[in-house]
């Protein structure tokens, strides 16, 4: 399943970085101890932009909700098409989330809920690695 | 004029009631849409002079002011929406035909008038507005103008103000080609993209954990269609009554194809090409116009952001919640002084979290769907979105103003709600987004 390879940029660098590394890592506020996502150039809270550290993640997340994509805009996708299209909540902080194509869980058979773990899959155009989620052992 | 920002508004948001706890709006009453002007819809602009989107939004603003009976010599202020995309914008590529953008007065963007509006091309082409004094560009919605109108006036920048919103669509699929298109991805989208996207799919995630979180189903969705469509084929002035009056079955609405499960095409709105406009006036001057006013009783903003990636269930339920509590505290009303509600439902999937957030009916959060089993027609107790709304009508977000003003006026003919029609409210777009809601009142007071 062909994806667009995202481009970094100065900001989220270490976040593709650690991906390619096989790890999540989340950037958070030292001062709030708060996680944000997407990165931001300040702290959304306390509007700091000194105080901002990238966090590793445990990996462990669940299935906040999720869409079953017929029709979808992107043409690197429209091969897959339908395909599972799920908001993940992280293990961290429920409120932070990423999004999934749950690979190995086949249509409607997706549970709100159930526990999954991340892991990191190669886009063909750049070779960048992004997150995806499958089910917990 | 102010600078505009990224979107081409130039009002300040000072002028939006955006936080809980501001009391009863201070010009509550004070102020009323007395004239309501509509251009033709159509599918497409289909290429020619007479049909561009500057052409029908002249149209539609002298409607609006014959539909007041106000001379145009006393027009002092108007509020328009620079931006006229459904989604479609003009390609880079494609030649502008100059013989139609020479076919009115011009500005220094020959797109002005055929994929965007600015004051200027719209005053130059309505050479009887002689004295308008007072322009402001709003963001994106009919709601976002109504609301900077509404407080205009009230603050006296304005004493009979125009309001207007046009959409063009051109042809081909929108959101198709672009970085879409592309084999890599930046910016925000970066986020999301390579795991595809679908415009209706935050929506439908969302209403999947609702469904997952109350016990309901979608099945349960089926009355609201087919009451917005019957409402819509009783609303002259739009898409499906006017092109293709066909009225949407349970089975229909049941065989439709996925868009975004659980979102179907008919849970997506069928862009379109349309103007609207009203205006607005001061109570007193109301008094002498050739309509009942239709007064606002109070106008919120939603302007919460979201904490992450994706609008959750939660934090747009929150959000609503909030829009409904602004919304009843300014107009010093309860929920069940409401006789109707139009709440935005374009995509249809998300108007229960905006009627369960202004507690229409008594509904509570998990209880929209039940009313929606129960009589919402024009003839029951608790008419749901009279308008039809997106839905029943095409995508403009502003059937549901339209829809208010003539419940409120009587005039929505075979709309009109059998109840009284004596406070509405209408607005959107979507929760947690820049939305405005507006009340009207029968009553000032």
């Amino acid at each position: 399943m062909p994806k667009q390879s995202p481009v970094p940029d100065e900001l989220d660098q270490p976040f593709w970085d650690a991906c390619n590394e096989d790890r999540l890592v989340i950037q958070n506020c030292i001062s709030c101890d708060r996680l944000q996502h997407p990165p931001e150039p300040t702290c959304f809270g306390c509007d700091s932009g000194d105080a901002l550290e990238w966090r590793e993640m445990s990996g462990r997340g669940v299935i906040h909700s999720y869409g079953v994509v017929y029709d979808n805009t992107v043409a690197l996708r429209i091969p897959d098409q339908p395909f599972n299209l799920a908001v993940i909540e992280l293990e961290e902080d429920p409120e932070i989330t990423l999004v999934s194509n749950l690979p190995g869980i086949p249509l409607d058979e997706v549970e709100i809920g159930a526990a999954v773990t991340v892991i990191f899959e190669e886009t063909p155009a750049t070779g960048q690695k992004i997150p995806e989620w499958q089910m917990a052992e | 004029m102010p600078t505009p920002n990224r979107l081409g508004s130039t009002a300040p948001e000072s002028i939006f009631r955006s936080e809980e706890g501001l009391g009863v709006w201070e010009h509550k009453g004070k102020v009323a849409a007395v004239g309501v002007g509509h251009s033709p819809t159509a599918r497409r602009w289909d290429g020619t002079a007479e049909n561009t989107i500057g052409a029908w939004s002249l149209m539609a603003l002298r409607k609006a002011i014959d539909d007041a009976g106000v001379p145009p010599e006393e027009i002092d202020g108007l509020v328009f929406l620079p931006t006229t995309t459904t989604g479609a914008h003009w390609p880079a590529d494609r030649p502008i035909p100059m013989d139609i953008v020479n076919a009115y007065q011009t500005t220094d963007d020959p797109l002005d008038g055929i994929a965007k509006l600015t004051d200027t091309w719209l005053l130059k082409n309505l050479p009887e507005l002689t004295n308008v004094k007072f322009t402001m560009a709003g963001m994106d919605c009919m709601s976002n103008a109504i609301a900077i109108a509404a407080q205009a006036v009230g603050d006296g920048m304005a004493n009979n103000c125009l309001v207007l919103k046009a959409w063009h669509n051109l042809e081909g699929r929108y959101s198709h080609g672009g970085a879409n298109a592309e084999e890599t991805i930046s910016g925000n989208q970066k986020w999301s993209n390579p795991y595809g996207s679908a415009n209706s799919w935050g929506t439908a995630q969302q209403f999947q954990r609702y469904l997952w979180k109350y016990g309901k189903t979608k099945e349960m969705m089926t009355p609201f269609m087919v009451n917005s469509r019957r409402n819509g084929l009783m609303f002259p002035e739009g898409y499906w009554y006017q092109h293709r009056p066909e009225e949407l079955t349970p089975e229909d609405y049941a065989e439709s194809r996925w868009i975004a499960k659980p979102a179907n095409l008919f849970d997506n709105d069928i862009p379109i090409h349309t103007a609207a406009a009203y205006l607005l006036t001061t109570a007193e001057r109301a008094k002498d116009m050739k309509q009942k006013p239709a007064y606002i009783l109070n106008h919120a903003a939603d302007r919460t952001i979201q904490r992450g990636l994706n609008q959750s269930l939660e934090e747009a339920q929150r959000s609503c919640a909030s829009t409904g509590r602004k919304l009843l505290e300014g107009a010093g009303i309860s929920a069940s002084d409401l006789s109707f509600e139009n709440m935005y439902d374009g995509f249809s999937l998300f108007h229960v979290f905006h009627m369960e957030g202004l507690g229409f009916a008594g509904v509570k959060e998990g209880e929209g769907l039940d009313l929606y089993q129960e009589d919402i027609s024009i003839e029951g107790p608790h008419p749901v979105s009279p308008s039809g709304g997106n839905v029943g009508s095409g995508r403009t977000r502003f059937w549901m103003h339209t829809d208010s003003i003539q419940q409120i006026q009587g005039r929505a003919g075979d709309r009109q709600i059998r109840i009284p029609a004596e406070i509405g409210v209408s607005g959107g777009p979507l929760p947690l987004y820049h939305a405005d809601f507006i009340v009207w009142g029968a009553s000032p007071d």
